[in-house]
């Protein structure tokens, strides 16, 4: 029961990091709600037929030079790759934190984890 | 259905939408995300791809902040769940890719059978699991067993048929990744009824892994153009806001009611997604 609770440090930097990056990625997000408000607000909004995002809003590197060039849907994007990076980064500090326990057994089933989100997120699937 | 607005009305609507959703789906503990997809679909008329998109990303958003809380509070079996999330997240990835492939009408009725189901589900009572069986050997070397705390300090459980629980962990990755839901029932279900694990526990390892499997269908869909930016704010900003209050209210509310209520709803939905998608609505 002891070894169970090594863990108690690595409970609270995991909460951290989860609720910091809830909170920058939201925020990241909503600033750039409002530029694209600001852009198009009174434009007839058209969900009905799906065209799919333009090639500089679905790639991480499109997103991020979209963003860097102030494009309001580009900030939005930004705000939620970084809320999809949120847990991604979760999988990676605890890759650290059982690698710190020794553990060799979940170092593994971890890095299989980040093998998956990265195949994922770079790739796009299969 | 409501048509013809513009992105100022649609972002309000969708966005005071999605707060309820977010509301009742932390009230009920049956997650706001089951119900964000039949919402933009059904009743602002949204293709149910970027419906899925934009539901997937609330999913991440919600698990995330819920999860941060239960983690520091020590309920949560960081090895169970990631153990669970191998199994979660290869099943999201096949579920994502099996997405793109199947026409929306199919996706709609899968969509509309989890919701019936998961309305099931709700009705069920919410039992003690038993842990009278002696350690299982598969689980002790996996180092699974863990402790929680509880009213007389910290409770040591142990947990139960690993493969079984794997196997239904896939399942729910794949219908997350599909559907673009936390798919939170199954899990737990997996958990509560396969692994003995106390409630407490499978419910907040449960939320802990959602994220995670969310974020591998996530980077799919964005890849397939299927995330829109206009679409998934007021989507994301509505769920999180709307659970982070409902989390609040949650202690001093009597929920047993509102549950029912929104298993009500939440099947009425799922009769109208199986409709949709059969008639050729979707």
């Amino acid at each position: 029961m002891e070894s169970q609770r090594d863990s108690e440090q690595l409970d609270q930097l995991i909460g951290n990091l989860l609720l910091i990056g809830v909170i920058v990625s939201g925020a990241v997000a909503a600033i750039g709600g409002a530029f694209y408000l600001v852009d198009y607000a009174f434009t007839p909004a058209d969900y009905h037929v799906f065209h799919g995002e333009p090639a500089a809003l679905k790639s991480v590197g499109g997103i991020v030079s979209a963003a860097l060039s102030m494009n309001s849907q580009g900030i939005i994007q930004l705000g939620l790759l970084l809320l999809i990076a949120t847990p991604v980064a979760r999988v990676v500090l605890s890759i650290v934190a059982f690698a710190l326990q020794r553990d060799l057994l979940y170092v593994g089933i971890t890095l299989i984890v980040l093998a998956v989100l990265a195949f994922s997120l770079l790739s796009g699937g299969v | 259905m409501i048509s013809n607005l513009n992105v100022l009305d649609m972002t309000l609507l969708v966005w005071l939408g999605s707060l309820g959703a977010g509301l009742l789906g932390a009230l009920t503990g049956l997650g706001g995300g089951v119900v964000l997809v039949p919402m933009l679909t059904l009743l602002f008329g949204v293709d149910i791809r970027y419906a899925i998109g934009a539901s997937l990303v609330s999913v991440i958003a919600t698990s995330s902040g819920a999860a941060a809380a239960y983690v520091k509070e020590g309920f949560t079996n960081i090895r169970v769940g990631m153990l669970l999330e191998v199994a979660t997240t290869v099943g999201a990835l096949a579920g994502a890719s099996l997405g793109s492939v199947l026409s929306g009408a199919v996706v709609a009725v899968i969509l509309g059978v989890t919701l019936v189901y998961s309305a099931y589900l709700s009705t069920r009572p919410q039992h003690a699991v038993s842990q009278d069986a002696p350690p299982d050997a598969l689980a002790c070397s996996l180092k699974l067993n863990g402790c929680y705390p509880a009213a007389e300090g910290w409770r040591a459980y142990n947990v139960y048929c690993v493969p079984g629980g794997f196997g239904v962990m896939f399942v729910a990755g794949t219908l997350s990744g599909l559907l673009g839901i936390g798919s939170g029932a199954v899990k737990v279900l997996a958990m509560d009824t396969i692994m003995r694990i106390p409630f407490k526990v499978s419910t907040t390892t449960s939320n802990f892994m959602i994220g995670v499997t969310a974020a591998a269908s996530a980077g799919v869909y964005l890849n397939r153009g299927y995330i829109d930016p206009g679409l998934a704010l007021p989507v994301m900003l509505g769920v999180l806001i709307g659970s982070v209050a409902g989390t609040r209210v949650l202690a001093r509310a009597r929920t047993r009611t509102l549950r029912v209520l929104f298993g009500v709803v939440i099947f009425f939905l799922g009769i109208q997604m199986i409709y949709k998608g059969l008639a050729g609505g979707i």
